[in-house]
């Protein structure tokens, strides 16, 4: 029985020293690592805060935004980035997680007043005073201004995919970590402004069919782009070739799943998003009959 | 504040986003590519490395400096993109007459095991006395790919042993100083590696 077990450990043991090489990081990010581990803190007092007050966002909530989260940090900083940088296909899907899939399921999780809570007493009037300066405002307006919002979303994808851009991205370690933090950080952006209920925006919010009109039309654009490499008769990005692929695989097959990547997940994602954008609609307005109702008794009790 | 300084400000902001967008494409545009190949000036840090020479003497980057050096990934028993690559390196050198002298092409083999370095130094040897053969260990080699982002690994062997090797096909020329400045692959044609090589010689 003991050697069972200890031969059950020993296996354990080199299956995870199997599976380390794999796990640590290709490219370590300290700054990655940080923000990373400082949101999965925030998240997670805020967490413990809200439950204290007798509040419990249930199971799902914080599973969707620390899976999100996880998987940010598992296409950034494991050998998952070492087969994006050798590898379109694999290079897409990175920016699939980081653009859409990675913010979808952080956004839809309402993190906003759990992180808040998450934050110490003593930074909180600071986060607040952030928010209301001047020029963060200005900035913020600008990016969540839904045009631009749009703009700003396809527009990073089509940028990074100009073949002579992607080339010395992929060359240069700089370009290629701010091409991954851009798509990030625009995701985040863009999702919730999207997916966040009217109600929890603040004054700022958008109407939700501005909000459809901008994702419908950001998602045929995507299906376009992608729709366009798979139909490529030559390879458009030459540096998988030149600095070698993660392993043998046609150049042009691996174009063309890429461009599958590119066009159908986002494609499912646009329409994933309007059906949550006409769910909070619907809320919306399954709550204002009965704020009518209730300001039409006061209404007529005040008549009376 | 009112509302009317408020939208002044955003036309502001945005105007000054628009402008820098117009001044990088106007520079990415005035630049004009003086050189055949693809430039890579700033991209790829400068030429660094510890490994070994085909005579079997540990070598470093600052063994070169004051040659232009062009760095190539591969193995001896490369059926194909090796010596046509080589081949056609050996082309562009001969044609720069007697400045052909300052130019290394250090040939990094990425199958060590089979790459003895008899062997290698046989094998550049085909090209021309410009070729430098050089091999290391996993500790060295793979710093090395890392830092040119270059990928390579052993297929499985067939039933005698016998194996291929996936790697990069890119040749990356460093100016006299070290630092990286061209890219070029078996597609390029020796004519117009040769005029860049020669260009490289003369901005000295």
């Amino acid at each position: 029985m003991l050697g069972l077990s200890r031969a059950f450990g020993a296996s354990v043991a080199s299956g995870i020293s199997a599976f380390l090489p794999y796990l640590t990081p290709w490219d370590f990010s300290p700054t990655v690592v940080l923000v990373c581990a400082v949101t999965a803190i925030l998240y997670i007092r805020g967490l413990a805060a809200v439950r204290q007050r007798g509040v419990h966002p249930g199971f799902w909530r914080p599973f969707s935004f620390l899976l999100g989260l996880a998987l940010i940090y598992g296409v950034l900083q494991t050998y998952f980035d070492f087969l994006s940088q050798h590898m379109f296909w694999i290079h897409r899907l990175q920016h699939l997680v980081l653009h859409h899939l990675a913010p979808f399921l952080m956004v839809i999780a309402l993190p906003g007043p759990i992180l808040r809570a998450g934050i110490p007493r003593r930074w909180r009037g600071a986060e607040k005073a952030l928010w209301h300066r001047a020029g963060i405002r200005q900035v913020m307006a600008l990016l969540q201004n839904p045009l631009m919002a749009g703009f700003l979303f396809v527009g990073l994808i089509y940028f990074w995919l100009i073949p002579a851009i992607h080339f010395t991205a992929m060359l240069d370690a700089d370009r290629y970590r701010l091409m991954n933090w851009s798509m990030a950080v625009d995701g985040v952006l863009f999702w919730w402004l999207m997916l966040t209920p009217r109600s929890a925006q603040g004054s700022a919010a958008v109407a939700y069919g501005p909000r459809v009109t901008v994702l419908v039309v950001t998602g045929f654009l995507q299906l376009f782009l992608g729709f366009y490499f798979v139909i490529q008769k030559t390879t458009l990005f030459t540096v998988y070739g030149v600095c070698g692929r993660a392993w043998a695989i046609s150049p042009l097959v691996d174009q063309q799943i890429g461009g599958c990547i590119t066009w159908i997940p986002p494609a499912m994602m646009s329409l994933l998003g309007v059906l949550v954008v006409i769910h909070h609609a619907l809320h919306d307005q399954e709550r204002s009959p009965v704020k009518s109702q209730s300001s039409s008794t006061a209404a007529a009790a005040a008549a009376r | 504040m009112n509302a009317c300084t408020i939208a002044s400000r955003r036309r502001t902001v945005l105007a000054m986003l628009l402008l820098g967008l117009a001044a990088a494409v106007g520079a990415g545009c005035s630049r004009q590519p003086a050189f055949k190949l693809q430039s890579i000036s700033g991209l790829l840090p400068a030429l660094q490395f510890h490994l070994t020479d085909d005579n079997g003497r540990p070598v470093t980057a600052q063994d070169y400096r004051g040659d232009v050096v062009l760095l190539y990934f591969g193995y001896t028993h490369c059926p194909d993109v090796c010596p046509t690559t080589l081949a056609m390196l050996a082309r562009a050198i001969k044609a720069l007459g007697p400045a052909a002298s300052q130019v290394r092409v250090l040939f990094v083999s990425v199958d060590p095991q089979r790459d003895s370095a008899a062997l290698l130094k046989r094998y550049v040897g085909y090209f021309g006395p410009q070729f430098v053969g050089l091999r290391g260990n996993d500790r060295a080699l793979k710093p090395l790919a890392k830092r040119y982002r270059i990928s390579y690994h052993l297929d499985p062997p067939d039933q005698y042993g016998n194996y291929a090797v996936e790697h990069s096909s890119a040749v990356f020329i460093f100016d006299q100083k070290g630092r990286a400045r061209l890219l070029a692959d078996e597609s390029g044609n020796a004519a117009s590696i040769s005029a860049d090589l020669a260009r490289l010689l003369q901005a000295d």
